[in-house]
């Protein structure tokens, strides 16, 4: 199904993606914008589309052969998403939505069934909306204090800080993004880790956008939860994964409650099914799971070090390339940062840029990128965002370079 | 190179985004309302002072946004000039369909607003257009914030 790229050939990769051969009002589409959610390659797009014209019914619970097939399909997901994340066991994967309702689902059951109202839980200042609110809803329900562990003017969490937040042993949980979707800063996310663990919390990591560029190893980096969301990993939306620690996992109760996610019902009593499908209530997103597959087997087909080594030269020819022009600001300066690069242009606001640079095809977000507190902390009110895919040129990047020049000169 | 956006980038818009006319906090005002776009993160504050017989006096802004909400909060303040609250509604009605479509029903009756017409083209900027106008709305109804969504 995968073409296998040995060596990363961008011309190769980029062939790989329909839509970047589309013309924006005539132009080039230059997509800047795979931060908020990436491209699709043909894989990702035959592997679904294959699922619904040849291998499609329920899954988990039909006798006939249609349903066996679609279950093997869907459930090949989980060893695969296990792979990328070196995952002890597949029973750890749990399929969810996205990032957003892996941090509800944690923020729910763990925080509500083993968390104590006077605990506390750590988010840091650079946090997307999705892992701050179920916080707050947490918080609000439970007794729960929710501590923010602030950031430096360079954009990199305040270990210092961080470590006398964790000091008087009251934190129960470390909800914190490995890498920031505003300044594309990454988390020193082992030391966090052995330093959660030292004062006895546990510790989650939203990866939404570390695991589309890094090799993520749970194990490794000492991880008690981790999650990502599919869309943004070159599969499609509506799927994503929480990985948790299997005595974690079976610790906690459900978080929704329905069918496939039961051992036996009566009206009286339910008892649940195992780790990981007792988080699955209801018919999950099964063309969206094999599709996943389909995205994971093209991560692995190029392989993490080329991706890094990609995102790496991207990040730093764009850091060059866009601190040259006049009046332009880049926002977070972190040592270890990737292809995420907020900014701001003195003569003219965000979004004037952005409808600028889209009439020339070039695509990329605008606003507060769902960080309001950080904005706030960095006294904006909105940036401008570049975000990088495995697709993005280097001429992508002049060209979007030169015309942030132009901007700046139409608003003089 | 930017040919094509002179439409809604025309000159009034990026005179009235640049320098506004109007954008200024009144030293008395009779009502005030701030108009909030959590996606964008504009934010425009409104103040109004009201004639003894119930129409605008004088309108006053303060914004942080882009050159499109600076342009038609400023172009606002002078379209509602003397107009009862009744009237300043229905101006909005007109102006958001405008905004929408670019079509321009009794258009003579707010001709100063006519250069923000091209923003029905860019469907992600109407919002930006019509936020002063939310929040100019929220203060005449006494309410304290309004958002934008378009």
């Amino acid at each position: 199904m995968n073409d296998i790229v040995q060596t990363f050939d961008i011309q190769a990769i980029r062939a790989q993606f329909p839509i970047l051969s589309e013309k924006i009002r005539g132009k080039d589409l230059v997509f800047l914008d795979s931060a908020a959610s990436a491209q699709k390659p043909r894989a990702v797009i035959d592997a679904m589309v294959h699922a619904m014209e040849h291998q499609y019914a329920n899954i988990h619970r039909g006798l006939h052969w249609m349903s066996e097939r679609t279950t093997e399909a869907y459930e090949l997901t989980r060893d695969a998403a296990a792979r990328l994340l070196n995952a002890n066991d597949r029973s750890e994967i749990v399929f969810v939505r996205n990032s957003t309702e892996a941090i509800n689902l944690v923020a729910h059951s763990y925080g509500r069934a083993l968390m104590k109202p006077g605990q506390a839980v750590i988010i840091s200042a650079m946090e997307h909306h999705a892992n701050i609110v179920p916080w707050q809803m947490l918080r609000d329900s439970h007794g729960i204090e929710l501590r923010i562990a602030p950031i430096t003017d360079a954009g990199e969490l305040d270990m210092a800080a961080f470590e006398a937040l964790l000091s008087d042993g009251r934190v129960g949980l470390v909800a914190i993004t490995h890498m920031s979707n505003v300044l594309g800063s990454y988390t020193p996310a082992e030391r966090i880790a052995a330093l959660a663990h030292e004062y006895g919390a546990k510790v989650f990591f939203d990866g939404s956008q570390a695991v589309v560029h890094r090799r993520i190893d749970v194990q490794a980096l000492g991880a008690d939860f981790y999650c990502f969301t599919g869309h943004k990993l070159y599969g499609p939306t509506g799927i994503g994964v929480l990985w948790g620690r299997r005595e974690l996992l079976d610790a906690m109760p459900p978080f929704l409650g329905g069918g496939d996610m039961i051992s036996s019902v009566s009206f009286e009593h339910s008892t649940w099914a195992d780790t990981p499908h007792k988080f699955e209530a209801g018919t999950p997103a099964i063309i969206e799971g094999i599709g996943l597959h389909a995205a994971i087997e093209f991560m692995e087909s190029i392989g993490y070090p080329a991706i890094a080594a990609h995102e790496a030269a991207l990040t730093d020819h764009a850091l060059a390339r866009m601190s040259a022009i006049e009046g332009i600001t880049i926002i977070g300066r972190a040592q270890d940062r990737g292809g995420v690069i907020s900014f701001t242009l003195d003569r003219a606001h965000a979004h004037d840029v952005a409808t600028l640079l889209d009439r020339q095809g070039i695509a990329v977000r605008a606003g507060q990128h769902c960080a309001e507190p950080l904005m706030r902390r960095l006294n904006l009110d909105s940036t401008a965002r570049a975000s990088f895919g495995i697709y993005t040129t280097h001429e992508e990047i002049d060209a979007l370079a030169a015309t942030l020049s132009r901007i700046r000169e139409f608003f003089a | 190179m930017f040919e094509d956006v002179r439409d809604l980038y025309n000159a009034a818009i990026l005179e009235r985004g640049r320098r506004p006319h109007h954008m200024a906090r009144l030293e008395s005002f009779d009502a005030t309302a701030k108009g909030d776009n959590p996606m964008c993160g504009d934010r425009v504050t409104v103040w109004v002072k009201f004639a003894p017989n119930g129409t605008i006096a004088q309108t006053g802004f303060d914004a942080r946004g882009c050159e499109i909400s600076k342009a038609s909060a400023d172009l606002m303040v002078e379209a509602v000039q003397g107009h009862a609250p009744a009237d300043t509604r229905a101006m909005f009605e007109r102006f958001r369909t405008m905004a929408r479509s670019g079509e321009c029903p009794a258009c003579a009756a707010f001709a100063p607003l006519k250069p923000l017409a091209a923003v029905h083209a860019y469907p992600s900027r109407v919002k930006c257009a019509t936020l002063p106008w939310h929040a100019l709305l929220a203060a005449l109804d006494g309410a304290a914030n309004a958002t934008s969504e378009s």
